[in-house]
């Protein structure tokens, strides 16, 4: 078994040209809770690509939040990070101390929270927050920059005091013109004007902080730096959070659903700005959602998760082209589309198992419509079936082409019934 | 487009039989509803200003219907839930069930405007005495003082009348002046049995410590007086059957539930009490989608089984359009865009609709399109920008006449069905030319 899971995971490459950044491998998270062991990320793989948005999709409870915190390490006290690796250029982050963690954590991967109230601080102004992450991550770059702004007042202190020296002479020679005095003078007007004040720490993280607001929208940074996290709006957080993250220019952003708690018209402008800084900073980006509208306006690939496994692993326009699983299927058919105006809306009969005593085999069989025989013995690996597309069902697996579909007894279907 | 005042869209006489017949298809009828939050505050916790939560709606809801609320959050759709509930006082404006006022204004300056508007002369002739005076003090303490000295002067005029007579009128006065502050207890008896609610979060509206049968018979005990622990058990039995629960279900506590299940019960508990009307406020944004797809057919077969008419309220625009017959687009407590779901997603008209449309997400991701993203945020409702509430953010107020200035005219889409109206100012059909106008210099 060991075996076939290594050969396997070694083969979930995406044929594309682009450089691979994040390589999760066979995590495995477990919540050791009273009832008993939660299962909520068993044996999950995929790879991040430079300059690429990885979706990755599933119901409540599916674990795909947790996927993302294992990463980060964050995950809490039940949970345990029992197996696995997380490799971001050449370093296993799952081997690495606590301290050493905390220097990737927001600064090389980040993330965005779904509710933005609670992940800003509602005591501190935005303005403390955002220089916070400076502070934390930047504070060598910030001092190197301190002192460069330095030298420059300085140069143009003596500049000044230079000129001022010219014309003092000046009274005595008379050598210069009035039009090369009056230069002079407008000269030193100017320079005072920029060396009014005297550059710090401080003013260095306010300008920051002031430009990255701006990057993200906000108008008016310099009064948001101000104001408490209360008093924004929704799509306003959010953009605080965005530009929190984006600070230290890192190279992974993961966003757990960033737009769930937002309206319409406000994610549609979260979703263009987020857009827009991918482009512009070079980030790849793991989007966490349920929405699979979502997933289809931004994201590159797709990862589905069912019950703490994927599912199903593709291009972006491969997946919803030709849904492969019959999980994904299912899930694409129940949104109700514009497109065509059906009576009913199909379902996925039954319900989410339970995650301490997950089914035996492929834990979607007791849902699926097209169960073989094998499902409920074997579980399926993710396998290559086409250009870049991964599928975890013996549906596609040639070793299971002759096994009988499987029939379902009148009583299961009974049980569980399409509402 | 023609633009049609307000009133003169009543159906013409010769098609009033038709019309007869469909208004009594009419079950709920919302007329120019206002509901304003007071906002308290400052030194000696005065009124300093409101929230304008609804402002000005009005609707007609026809039996075996859905209407779908569509609008962002704030914009007052679970507001007029509350005001068709009687969960939230209305300011102004009225509500009818089957023709029969059941909300009205309770506001003071409201009350005597009714009250004065019925009396006239004959019925000052008819009516008021000594005896309706002393039965109505209290009523009148809380009136304003002016219908106070205006009894005072009628009291000098009927002292002249015969006793008899004063008798009649006192009891008809005071029958009148009854009904206007009956209203909210007549309401909890008949009306709440008709209209039901289901809420938006199916964890925060079931009672945590109460067992499955208490939360489904308690609509059950208060409203249709069915006592008796059996008969109870048997009837909400029967009702977990209609939303596809079991027997076993009954003696859980909600907390046993998925979610799904959750939103299940909550319908059930709406069912309870054979309702005509049932409000829906967002029931499925916080499900998933394959939840979301179950609860969406049951909502339909049970529309089908119990002559149902429901009313929509979501964000959501591909779920109503699912599920709605008519669509009613709000932004910032008023309706923008109304018609029937193929006239708002085949030709949405109004700015605000367009927008909206194209911010949802599509599903392909070969069509990725060019969308319209509307600018900054949704405006405070306590000081709502002059003239249609829409202009800062609209990307067409460049094409109107008087965005920032003028309220907005109900105007006619014609080529649509009859129903199709925005709430826009008419287009700039020419520059205006200033050829032979005439400057007289001061």
């Amino acid at each position: 078994m060991e075996d076939i899971e290594s050969r396997n995971i070694a083969n979930l490459e995406m044929e594309t040209d682009k450089k691979k950044i994040l390589e999760v491998k066979n995590l495995k998270t477990y919540f050791y809770t009273e009832e008993g062991v939660v299962k909520a990320v068993d044996g999950v793989s995929f790879n991040m690509y430079e300059d690429e948005v990885l979706g990755l999709v599933g119901e409540t409870g599916c674990g795909k939040s947790v996927t993302a915190l294992s990463i980060l390490q964050l995950v809490r006290a039940p949970g345990e990070i029992e197996e696995g690796e997380v490799i971001f250029k050449n370093v296993d982050l799952l081997t690495l101390k606590k301290k050493k963690m905390r220097d990737y954590r927001g600064k090389d991967i980040t993330m965005i929270f779904q509710d933005p109230l609670n992940s800003l601080n509602p005591v501190m102004t935005v303005g403390t927050q955002v220089k916070e992450v400076f502070e934390l991550h930047q504070r060598e770059e910030i001092y190197e920059l301190l002192d460069q702004k330095m030298l420059e007042w300085k140069n143009k202190q003596n500049r000044i005091k230079e000129l001022e020296k010219k014309l003092e002479d000046n009274e005595t020679n008379q050598r210069l013109t009035k039009e090369e005095i009056s230069d002079i003078k407008n000269e030193i007007e100017k320079l005072e004007e920029e060396t009014r004040d005297r550059p710090t720490y401080r003013s260095i993280l306010r300008e920051k902080s002031r430009k990255i607001l701006e990057e993200v929208g906000i108008p008016d940074p310099e009064e948001i730096l101000e104001r408490y996290p209360h008093e924004l709006s929704g799509g306003m957080r959010q953009r605080v959070m965005i530009s929190m993250a984006l600070s230290c220019n890192p190279s992974i952003l993961i966003a757990d659903e960033p737009t769930t708690a937002l309206d319409v018209t406000i994610q549609a402008q979260i979703l263009d700005l987020m857009k827009d800084l991918k482009n512009e900073y070079k980030t790849s980006v793991l989007m966490i959602t349920h929405d699979l509208g979502v997933i289809a306006e931004i994201c590159d690939r797709v990862a589905v998760m069912y019950s703490g496994n994927i599912v199903e692993y593709a291009t972006a326009t491969n997946l919803f082209k030709n849904p492969r699983h019959p999980y994904t299927k299912g899930l694409i058919s129940a949104i109700p589309t514009l497109d065509k105006k059906k009576k009913e809306l199909d379902t996925i009969r039954g319900s989410v198992p339970n995650l301490i005593y997950p089914p035996e085999g492929c834990r979607f069989h007791p849902r699926c419509d097209y169960r073989l025989e094998v499902c409920d013995k074997v579980r399926p690996l993710l396998t290559q079936i086409g250009e870049s597309y991964f599928v975890a069902c013996h549906l596609f697996d040639p070793q299971y082409k002759d096994s009988p579909k499987y029939e379902w007894g009148k009583e299961e279907l009974e049980r569980t019934r399409k509402i | 487009m023609t633009i049609v005042e307000e009133q003169s869209i009543e159906i013409p006489k010769k098609r009033e039989k038709e019309a007869n017949s469909k208004r009594d298809n009419v079950i709920l009828r919302v007329e120019n509803m206002k509901t304003y939050y007071p906002i308290i505050g400052g030194f000696f916790k005065r009124r300093i200003g409101e929230v304008k939560a609804v402002d000005g709606v009005s609707f007609k809801l026809h039996r075996r219907e859905t209407i779908g609320l569509v609008g962002e959050s704030g914009c007052g759709k679970t507001t007029i839930a509350n005001t068709i509930l009687n969960l939230v006082p209305i300011t102004k404006g009225r509500v009818y069930y089957k023709g029969k006022v059941i909300l009205k204004s309770t506001e003071t300056k409201e009350v005597l405007k009714e009250i004065l508007s019925s009396i006239t002369f004959s019925t000052i002739m008819d009516s008021v005495s000594y005896f309706f005076i002393a039965k109505m003090k209290k009523l009148l303490e809380k009136l304003e003082i002016e219908l106070f000295h205006l009894f005072q002067k009628l009291k000098i005029i009927i002292s002249y009348f015969p006793e008899k007579i004063r008798e009649k009128i006192s009891n008809f006065l005071y029958r009148t002046a009854k009904r206007y502050f009956r209203s909210k207890s007549s309401f909890k008896n008949k009306i709440r049995r008709n209209i039901q609610m289901v809420f938006q979060d199916p964890d925060a509206s079931l009672n945590p410590r109460m067992k499955i049968v208490d939360i489904i018979g308690e609509p059950l005990k208060l409203l249709k007086n069915i006592t008796g622990r059996r008969k109870l058990r048997k009837r909400v039995l029967e009702l977990l059957n209609v939303v596809s629960l079991k027997r076993e279900h009954l003696d859980r506590y909600p907390h046993e539930f998925s979610g799904g299940q959750k939103q299940r019960i909550i319908i059930a508990r709406a069912l309870a009490c054979d309702p005509e009307i049932i409000i829906l406020d967002e029931p499925t944004s916080a499900l998933d989608v394959s939840v979301q797809a179950q609860i969406l057919n049951l909502l339909k077969n049970l529309q089908k089984r119990f002559d149902l008419s429901y009313i929509f309220i979501t964000h959501d625009l591909s779920v109503v359009h699912h599920i709605a017959d008519r669509i009613k687009v709000m932004y910032l407590g008023k309706f923008v865009e109304e018609g029937t779901v193929d006239d708002i997603f085949n030709n949405p008209s109004h700015p605000y609709t367009k927008a909206l449309l194209s911010a949802r997400p599509t599903f392909d991701p070969t069509l990725r399109r060019e969308r319209i993203i509307l600018e900054g945020d949704v405006p405070s409702p306590i000081n709502p920008p002059a003239g249609c509430p829409f202009n800062p953010r609209c990307q067409e107020k460049d094409k109107h006449i008087g965005c920032g200035i003028d309220e907005p005219r109900k105007i006619k889409i014609e080529g649509d069905s009859e129903e199709h109206f925005i709430f826009c100012l008419p287009f700039i059909e020419e520059k205006k030319s200033y050829k032979g106008w005439q400057f007289i210099s001061d």
